[in-house]
């Protein structure tokens, strides 16, 4: 229910980015999102096509990447998958087990169209 | 849905929505820039701000999130009658509307601050930064953040606390934990609360609660406490004022704690 608030947040540093490399247009933004982050991918392309308007990334297309939820068992040491609200170790089966990957909300990269000189 | 229609702007957020910089169209050639930044850098550093504005103060901030009418104000208004004469407390109050809990801590003698949040689902970074400053952080020890009751949005959002309980109550059915992994995987304590009400629910077990918290991977303390009953608040109280003792250790070598949300973020700001 927040991903708008998440949205606007990604487009105020893609602006940045995009003021930085003194970029005429944002063509292209890639996130990575884990189950883990509490950010719903398809929520948050939904607010996108709402928020973007009037930005410098009114064009752009915005792709999700999810990646999986991997654990790293405390007491086997082995590295397993796990599910979202099953995290134990998928060789012993021990809950003391830390997070590897899944809860990622991280701006990946920006695909832009630069201006080759700059005009004032 | 408020996922559209633009409800989560908030007072605290509304100068994010704000377009950045436009440019003058030229000959381009695309570029890609990798950036991999947290996509919350924006409220986390603001919570970076209120985190070192508590520990220049020496005060410990504890962000308090549940689904609405799990207890929150109340085990807020049972432990401020416990311990208003060890700490100095305070209270930061989280609503959609009224100024109703602000107003129900205040009548303990305690300053509380509401922020109302029109529709917002969750508090942010920036909201609590403006009711920080309402407060006298050198008159404090421990300042309550209590979230919007909602087990979903708050757990995503550093306030700039330094420790996050999550209350299940009993009536909200044991397996709350696997329905929404993400809040209870945010606590650095879990407070099953309502426990005055067990023995007219047949259906919920603490140890199946328990069960699938363990599931998440969490070794976090789970307690079993009744604010109607201030017999069964010792194992949290006792977990305060543990925490208030680490916590001041960790001041007092120029550390501090970062609530269980957002590693993400944390790493690769460790790493910039």
């Amino acid at each position: 229910m927040h991903e708008l608030a998440v949205c606007q947040a990604m487009l105020e540093q893609v602006a940045a980015i995009a003021v930085r490399e003194q970029a005429s247009e944002v063509t292209r933004i890639i996130v990575r999102i884990g189950p883990l982050s509490g950010v719903v991918p398809e929520l948050l392309e939904q607010a996108f096509s709402i928020a973007r308007a009037g930005t410098i990334a009114q064009q752009a297309e915005l792709i999700t990447e999810s990646t999986g939820i991997r654990v790293k068992c405390s007491q086997c040491g082995a590295e397993t998958e796990a599910g979202i609200n099953r995290m134990i170790c998928g060789e012993c089966g021990d809950y003391r087990t830390q997070l590897l990957s899944g809860d990622e909300l991280l701006l990946a990269s920006v695909e832009l169209n630069r201006a080759e000189q700059a005009v004032e | 849905m408020c996922d559209t229609c633009g409800c989560n702007v908030t007072q605290g957020n509304r100068h994010l929505i704000e377009a950045g910089g436009k440019h003058e169209h030229t000959h381009d050639g695309k570029v890609a820039v990798e950036v991999l930044q947290n996509l919350l850098s924006e409220n986390d550093h603001q919570a970076g701000h209120n985190r070192q504005h508590f520990d220049s103060h020496g005060v410990l901030a504890v962000n308090l999130m549940s689904s609405p009418g799990s207890g929150k104000t109340s085990l807020l208004e049972a432990t401020i009658d416990a311990l208003k004469q060890e700490f100095r407390i305070a209270v930061i109050e989280g609503d959609l509307e009224t100024e109703n809990d602000a107003e129900r801590i205040r009548s303990k003698g305690i300053s509380a601050v509401q922020i109302t949040t029109g529709t917002a689902c969750h508090l942010d970074a920036h909201m609590v930064h403006s009711a920080v400053h309402q407060l006298n952080l050198d008159n404090l020890d421990i300042v309550f953040v209590e979230n919007v009751g909602n087990l979903v949005c708050p757990a995503s959002f550093d306030l700039g606390q330094h420790l996050n309980v999550t209350l299940l109550s009993v009536t909200e059915g044991d397996d709350k934990p696997a329905k929404y992994p993400v809040i209870f995987r945010a606590a650095d304590a879990i407070l099953i609360s309502k426990s005055d009400l067990l023995p007219y629910l047949d259906d919920f077990k603490p140890e199946r609660a328990e069960q699938a918290i363990r599931l998440l991977a969490s070794e976090v303390p789970v307690l079993n406490l009744s604010a109607k009953n201030s017999d069964t608040l010792d194992d949290w109280l006792n977990w305060l004022r543990k925490e208030f003792a680490k916590q001041a250790a960790r001041r007092a070598a120029g550390e501090t704690a970062t609530p269980k949300i957002q590693p993400d973020g944390e790493r690769l700001h460790a790493q910039g």
